[in-house]
């Protein structure tokens, strides 16, 4: 079975988020990166399928030069190969877009199933993986928690809210967008990160796919959300705050 | 030319975000002088249709067909489209469901445009719209700003305070779209859920919650003993459940539990929306954690800004030392 799995890079979780003067944008230069959580996981679930089944499993990520080490990264867990469609560093596309550059990637290579990320940490779109599909002439389910390709199709258990579930079949080709938690995450090997080097990478700069569209929106301005509750802190050492919520705990909140 | 709000129902019940979305419908009808309405779609959408038309719409369509039922993501694009395209809203607004995550980016792609989605806030520059959505899982907001129409926006659970019914009753119009079974791939199956829960944290009076900043499964008994010295349930977010360091059963937010206890005290949490809608309604919040900018703060009665490692045995101790009256 052949695989494509869109993997992105996102500035890391505990990285300190500056912005810029401009107010666009992050300033980068505090930035360290990682890749999208649940991007793992879907390369985690691309991965297994491809032990049980066989096939090629193919990263692509649209980012900065920047993104080169994520895909690295998920070449020495084990992916065979990788398209780096390579952008500016305007890292603030709307999802449209980004789904226009990624499946001009994705339409050479004809795939029976392609994997998602649900949503992506930065700018938390949770659409890239439903565009793609449209674009592409796929089917597609949202937020899946279990994949099990049958005959010509493919079986996945998605996740509906409150703890319920629901399963659906899919022709394929398929996009799937796959929530965090869905496989057990493998670690890259010494010999993954060695292989790695020698895995091939097809760097294609965006400017050269030949797309022009109008974004479908624009970002103005980003700041820090406003602070509406009134909120005590408690500070101090952490036996003064310790006893200080204690006795609140007891005398204000009662549970104790 | 108006501003429609898409109403959610599964079975016959609506999804109370709804008019939460029908309500941000009617703040950007209000600032930019258009009608607002509503569409429901269902296999048999005239109950549901006429029970919105009193909830302050000048009309509300009740989009029908028997496949609409149950949900594909394909009929409802489908269904939608062929409304849009005959009735041409300037905005179209939904809540920012599971449901409306699973097919609102195909809709709006079908006419080239992308979805605002997870939108907070609306704001009107000088008769222009910006509409606020959050980054980071709620670290930053950003003000966007959509171009061209339709716009299409999906609203935040929370984020507007539900319309309410009037004793005003719109017209109900039925629309019936042209619908084909060999276009709709995706054969779904009955809901369901998994076996029974052994825990209920929806009945608990106190839920000690943790999150990735406990950073290791060999740190768990940390929370542990501080939830047994409180005489808590013990609850976690999402990356704490995916790692099976707690069970499933025990994850609060959109996909887990929602809990409404007497206290609710989130240890190493950030306060994404997805935890938040879970833990919301309890009666008291306190937070530990060691970013001061973490959104948990924005919800929590009670912040201790500093290292979990250092804070949390401390007051396990100072409880156990107020519980036995020393
Ligand atoms: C469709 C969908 C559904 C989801 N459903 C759920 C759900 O039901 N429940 C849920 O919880 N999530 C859910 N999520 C995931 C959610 O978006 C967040 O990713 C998740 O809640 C983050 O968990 P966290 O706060 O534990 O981790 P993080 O966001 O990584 O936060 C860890 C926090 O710990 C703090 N910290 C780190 N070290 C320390 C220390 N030493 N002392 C004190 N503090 C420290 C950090 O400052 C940080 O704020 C869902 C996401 C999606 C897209
Ligand atoms: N720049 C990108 N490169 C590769 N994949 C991406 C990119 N942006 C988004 N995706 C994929 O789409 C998913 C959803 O992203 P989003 O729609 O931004 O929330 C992510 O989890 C990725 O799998």
């Amino acid at each position: 079975m052949k695989i494509i799995v869109a993997v992105k890079q996102v500035p890391a979780r505990d990285s300190a988020l500056r912005l810029r003067a401009d107010g666009k944008w992050l300033d980068a230069s505090d930035l360290s990166y990682e890749m999208n959580e649940p991007d793992a996981y879907a390369l985690e679930e691309a991965l297994q399928l491809r032990e049980k089944l066989g096939g090629e499993v193919v990263v692509v990520s649209l980012g900065s030069e920047q993104a080169a080490q994520t895909i690295r990264e998920a070449l020495a867990k084990g992916a065979d190969r990788a398209i780096h469609l390579e952008s500016g560093e305007d890292l603030t596309l709307d999802a449209l877009t980004t789904a226009r550059l990624l499946a001009k990637a994705i339409e050479k290579e004809s795939p029976e199933l392609i994997l998602t990320g649900l949503q992506s940490d930065d700018l938390g779109y949770g659409q890239t993986g439903v565009i793609l599909a449209e674009l592409l002439g796929c089917s597609h389910a949202t937020i899946v928690m279990e994949v099990e390709p049958e005959n010509g199709a493919v079986k996945v258990k998605r996740e509906l809210e409150d703890g319920w579930f629901q399963n659906v079949r899919l022709p394929l080709p398929a996009v799937l967008t796959i929530q965090s938690g869905i496989k057990k995450l493998r670690y890259a090997t010494l010999m993954g990160i060695k292989k790695a080097k020698s895995k091939p990478v097809e760097t294609i700069r965006t400017s050269e796919l030949g797309f022009s569209g109008d974004p479908a929106t624009a970002v103005e301005q980003v700041y820090a959300p406003q602070r509406a509750k009134q909120t005590q802190i408690l500070s101090g050492d952490a036996k003064q705050v310790a006893h200080q919520l204690a006795e609140k705990l007891k005398f204000e909140v009662r549970v104790i | 030319m108006s501003v429609l709000a898409i109403l959610e129902q599964r079975e016959g019940i609506w999804n109370r975000m709804s008019f939460e979305a029908l309500a941000a419908a009617q703040k950007l009808g209000q600032a930019l002088g258009l009608p607002v309405e509503a569409a429901v779609l269902s296999n048999d959408a005239g109950v549901l249709a006429s029970q919105a038309a009193a909830y302050g719409v000048g009309k509300v369509f009740a989009i029908e067909d028997a496949l609409l039922d149950p949900y594909t993501p394909e009929a409802y694009t489908a269904a939608l489209e062929q409304l849009i395209r005959s009735h041409n809203p300037k905005l179209v607004v939904f809540p920012h469901s599971y449901q409306v995550r699973d097919y609102a980016p195909k809709l709006a792609a079908r006419f080239a445009k992308a979805l605002v989605s997870d939108v907070v806030d609306v704001k009107n520059a000088n008769g222009a719209i910006l509409f606020v959505r959050q980054l980071f899982q709620g670290k930053l907001n950003a003000d966007v700003r959509v171009n061209g129409e339709p716009a299409f926006v999906s609203i935040q659970a929370g984020a507007f305070r539900a319309a309410e019914r009037t004793d005003q009753t719109a017209q109900v119009e039925k629309f019936t779209p042209a619908l084909d079974a060999a276009q709709i791939g995706s054969k779904p199956e009955a809901p369901f859920r998994e076996a029974q829960r052994s825990v209920d944290l929806g009945a608990a009076s106190v839920i000690v919650s943790v999150g990735r900043g406990i950073r290791e499964k060999d740190n768990m008994p940390l929370v542990e003993e501080l939830a047994k010295a409180l005489g808590a349930e013990l609850a976690a977010s999402r990356p704490i459940c995916d790692n099976g360091w707690l069970p499933m059963e025990r994850q609060v937010g959109s996909s887990g539990q929602t809990v409404s206890p007497k206290m609710y005290l989130a240890v190493g949490i950030s306060g994404a929306i997805q935890h938040l809608v879970g833990m919301k309604g309890s009666q008291t919040v306190v937070a530990i954690n060691k970013d001061e900018n973490a959104p948990i703060f924005e919800t929590a009665d009670y912040a201790v800004v500093g290292d979990l490692f250092e804070i949390v045995p401390a007051l396990t101790e100072e409880i156990k030392k107020v519980k036995s009256g020393n």
